[in-house]
């Protein structure tokens, strides 16, 4: 079986200054790994370097995405190809409509793979249910990208897109955070039903709550640029008890 | 006369960049004087008092001096290296357009265009001015049916001289500024327009110009009249074959509403900009103003400005009718080394008028990008509204984006607003894009014509569409 994503002793460095400092990681198929970690740690480093970001300059290591080298596509290539990005921070596009994005974004797709673009009446049909898994208003398609969207109206149009293009990886970075209980739960069950033996999540996030709703395989921790320990569900729950500063101490002493 | 000699050489012969097409040309030597102005008057058949129009216009030229406030940088214009007249030299009368000249044909087909094209577009009236004469006018007997006359403004001097002596040089006098001076005095050719009372012209009236003899400076003259109740919606739009010196354009175009009346008119304009370094560009110096003469009339500008080398233009308004309305929504897009300086001016001086003004400036390259508007409330304008919204795009750190309102409120009724943003298409808005399969060309198209919006729809949908395109190709290679 190939890993969809394989990374091994990767390095990245922005300014000159070493963010990550040889990350091994290795997803397979079906699974849903938890990346946690204190703040600065690298989270969104890692997660912008997998999509392709350019302000960071990977001075080491290879990222296999389903067998192939990642590191050599551009951004969009590496999107058509599968991966996708739910940003911590998702921009605004002033006048862009939701549904012009996602449009033009789901055709781009649609001809890396050689498929027509989708007839506008089918299209809408399956925005609606996409947005549906999310509990979207359908009022949010003729509105400006994210624009004026409360903060968990961004992360559920994170899902929505996510839900669009069908990935085979997804990154969900700190989905969680600003989410009210509700929306949390919105979000998680919308990843939920988007998980299938043949594509794989990887969710960072601070808290234990998230990893509730979307149950882990495994829980990663990422502090300094490394990740210092892996280990199954349970891990997040002694996090969440202990903190992270044994595990701090434990990888100085190890380093 | 030696002012007759065709230069046949001149036009013939081939070009570093770009092409020029092979349809025969007359063409006078370069330089102004009072024999050229009579030359072109002849050459057209004009009536006496027509000359004596253009005679007084280039005395007034002489005593005036070239516009320095605009923000613009060029190098002086050589008024005597330019040739003010080249013509077809056959002016052939046409029904169809399998008379047209196969080569004008070609050209057309080669900027994109084609004749054939437009002729299947559903109700869309062409009239081509290739160079300055116009070559073919369509859909002129429907038209004629409802009373309209849309023809080229030297064939409405034959046919309807009475008209064009009543309006021409009403809105835009001779001497209102140094170029409108020039023009009046050297127009080769435009439009003319007439919807009589109580008529609503049923299609979209559409002018293609294009700049295609070599040193030749075009001199467009427009004079579109919308008497009591009617209603026309008139479309101009420009493209230019490539080349290598700058070129020098400085139309008129004129608007009168009456009673009721309604002018909508909309500019797609792209005028070869230049290369990279800002060579071989065209000069864009037009003027073009309206007047809401009666109660109750509008006038709506639309421009999507791509083109050109320098622009300088403000189509304005006078709101003289009580209630009349005068809109203007531009868009203009500078890239490379282009610079423009573009707004308009909204005059209001009868009562209970109302402005708006929609700009999106979007800049790009090393690019200047100027608005500069004027609203202008007299002391009699009672109850006059204006509202502003100015919003400047930059691609990159190289360009400049500027703006200059001015506001002359004389009378202490009037709401003015003004709103003005500047933003930045930034490398999270395009990363994002990339992140989602957008690549970074494709996501400068989106964002731009996002940003737009406002303006695009605006445009007769068709031509939309084409806009929409245009500010794509315009932007490409701006990123990255
Ligand atoms: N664009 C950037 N410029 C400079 N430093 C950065 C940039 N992005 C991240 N960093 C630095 O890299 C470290 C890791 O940041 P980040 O990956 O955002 O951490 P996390 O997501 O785990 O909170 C931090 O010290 C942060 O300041
Ligand atoms: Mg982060």
């Amino acid at each position: 079986m190939t890993p969809l994503l394989q990374i091994t002793n990767l390095r990245a460095s922005i300014d000159d200054r070493e963010i990550l400092k040889g990350i091994d990681l290795t997803v397979n198929p079906g699974e849903v790994h938890a990346i946690m970690g204190p703040n600065g740690s690298g989270k969104s480093t890692l997660a912008s370097v997998l999509a392709g970001r350019e302000d960071y300059t990977v001075t080491g290591g290879s990222v296999l995405f389903q067998g192939k080298e990642l590191l050599e596509l551009s951004p969009e290539e590496r999107s058509r190809e599968g991966l996708f990005l739910a940003f911590q921070y998702p921009v605004e596009i002033p006048g862009v409509s939701t549904a012009n994005f996602v449009k033009t974004a789901v055709n781009e797709v649609r001809k890396h793979r050689g498929e027509e673009p989708l007839e506008p009446a089918a299209f809408l049909a399956l925005m609606r249910e996409r947005m549906a898994l999310v509990e979207m208003d359908p009022s949010f398609l003729q509105r400006s990208l994210n624009e004026g969207f409360s903060g968990g109206e961004k992360k559920r149009n994170e899902i929505f897109q996510m839900a669009m293009l069908d990935p085979v990886v997804a990154v969900l970075d700190e989905t969680d955070s600003g989410l009210d209980i509700d929306a949390l739960r919105i979000v998680a069950s919308g990843v939920n039903a988007l998980r299938r033996p043949n594509n794989a999540t990887v969710v960072i996030t601070h808290y234990q709550r998230l990893l509730d709703h979307i149950v882990p395989d495994f829980v990663h921790v990422l502090w300094n640029g490394r990740i210092v320990r892996s280990g199954d569900k349970s891990l997040a729950l002694e996090l969440e008890q202990r903190g992270y500063d044994w595990l701090k101490q434990e990888a100085s002493v190890e380093a | 006369m030696d002012q007759q000699t065709v230069l046949d050489e001149v036009v013939s012969s081939e070009y570093k960049y770009g092409f020029t097409s092979n349809i025969e040309q007359e063409l006078l030597p370069k330089g102004l004087n009072h024999d050229v102005i009579r030359f072109i008057s002849a050459k057209k058949n004009e009536p006496e008092w027509m000359l004596e129009w253009r005679l007084k216009a280039y005395e007034q030229w002489l005593t005036m001096k070239e516009p320095t406030w605009p923000n613009v940088d060029y190098p002086p214009v050589d008024f005597q290296d330019i040739i003010y007249w080249a013509a077809p030299k056959k002016k052939p009368e046409l029904n169809s357009l399998d008379e047209v000249d196969p080569e004008i044909l070609a050209t057309f087909e080669k900027l994109g265009i084609p004749l054939e094209e437009q002729k299947v577009l559903a109700g869309v009236a062409v009239d081509v001015v290739l160079d300055s004469v116009s070559v073919k006018t369509t859909f002129q007997e429907k038209l004629a049916e409802l009373g309209i006359i849309f023809c080229p403004i030297s064939e409405a001097l034959e046919t309807h001289p009475e008209l064009v002596r009543k309006y021409i040089g009403t809105v835009v006098p001779t001497n209102d500024n140094f170029y409108s001076a020039l023009n009046s005095a050297v127009f080769s050719d435009g439009s003319f327009v007439y919807i009589p009372k109580g008529v609503r012209c049923p299609i979209e009236l559409s002018t293609y110009f294009r700049i295609n003899a070599r040193n030749t400076g075009q001199f467009e003259r427009t004079l579109i009249i919308a008497d009591e109740g009617s209603y026309v919606s008139y479309l101009e739009g420009c493209t230019a074959p490539q080349r290598d010196e700058n070129q020098l354009h400085a139309a008129v175009v004129e608007l009168i509403a009456h009673d009721r009346a309604e002018i909508k008119y909309s500019t797609v304009q792209n005028w070869f900009p230049g290369d990279k370094d800002g060579k071989g560009g065209i000069y864009n110096f037009v003027t073009k103003r309206g007047i809401c003469a009666g109660v109750d009339s509008k006038i709506s500008w639309t421009q999507v400005e791509t083109g050109s080398a320098i622009t300088w233009k403000y189509p304005s308004v006078i709101l003289k009718g009580d209630n009349s309305i005068g809109e203007f929504y531009s868009v203009a897009v500078t890239n490379n080394k282009q610079q423009a300086d573009t707004g308009t001016k909204m005059i209001h001086i009868g009562r209970n008028t109302r402005s708006r003004i929609v700009s999106k400036g979007i800049s790009a390259g090393v690019s200047q990008n100027s608005y500069r508007g004027l609203v202008k409330v007299l002391p009699v304008a009672q109850g006059a509204r204006n509202f502003s919204q100015c919003d400047s795009l930059l691609i990159g750190d190289a360009c400049g984006a500027h703006t200059f309102p001015y506001l002359e409120v004389a009378n202490s009724s009037a709401i003015v607003e003004h709103e003005a943003t500047t933003s930045k298409i930034g490398e999270d808005m395009l990363f994002y894009c990339n992140q989602r399969g957008i690549d970074t060309e494709a996501a400068v198209a989106l964002i731009v014509n996002g940003y737009a919006r406002e303006v695009l729809n605006q445009l007769p949908m068709e031509f939309a569409v084409e806009a929409q395109k245009l500010l794509a190709i315009s932007l490409e290679g701006s990123v990255g």
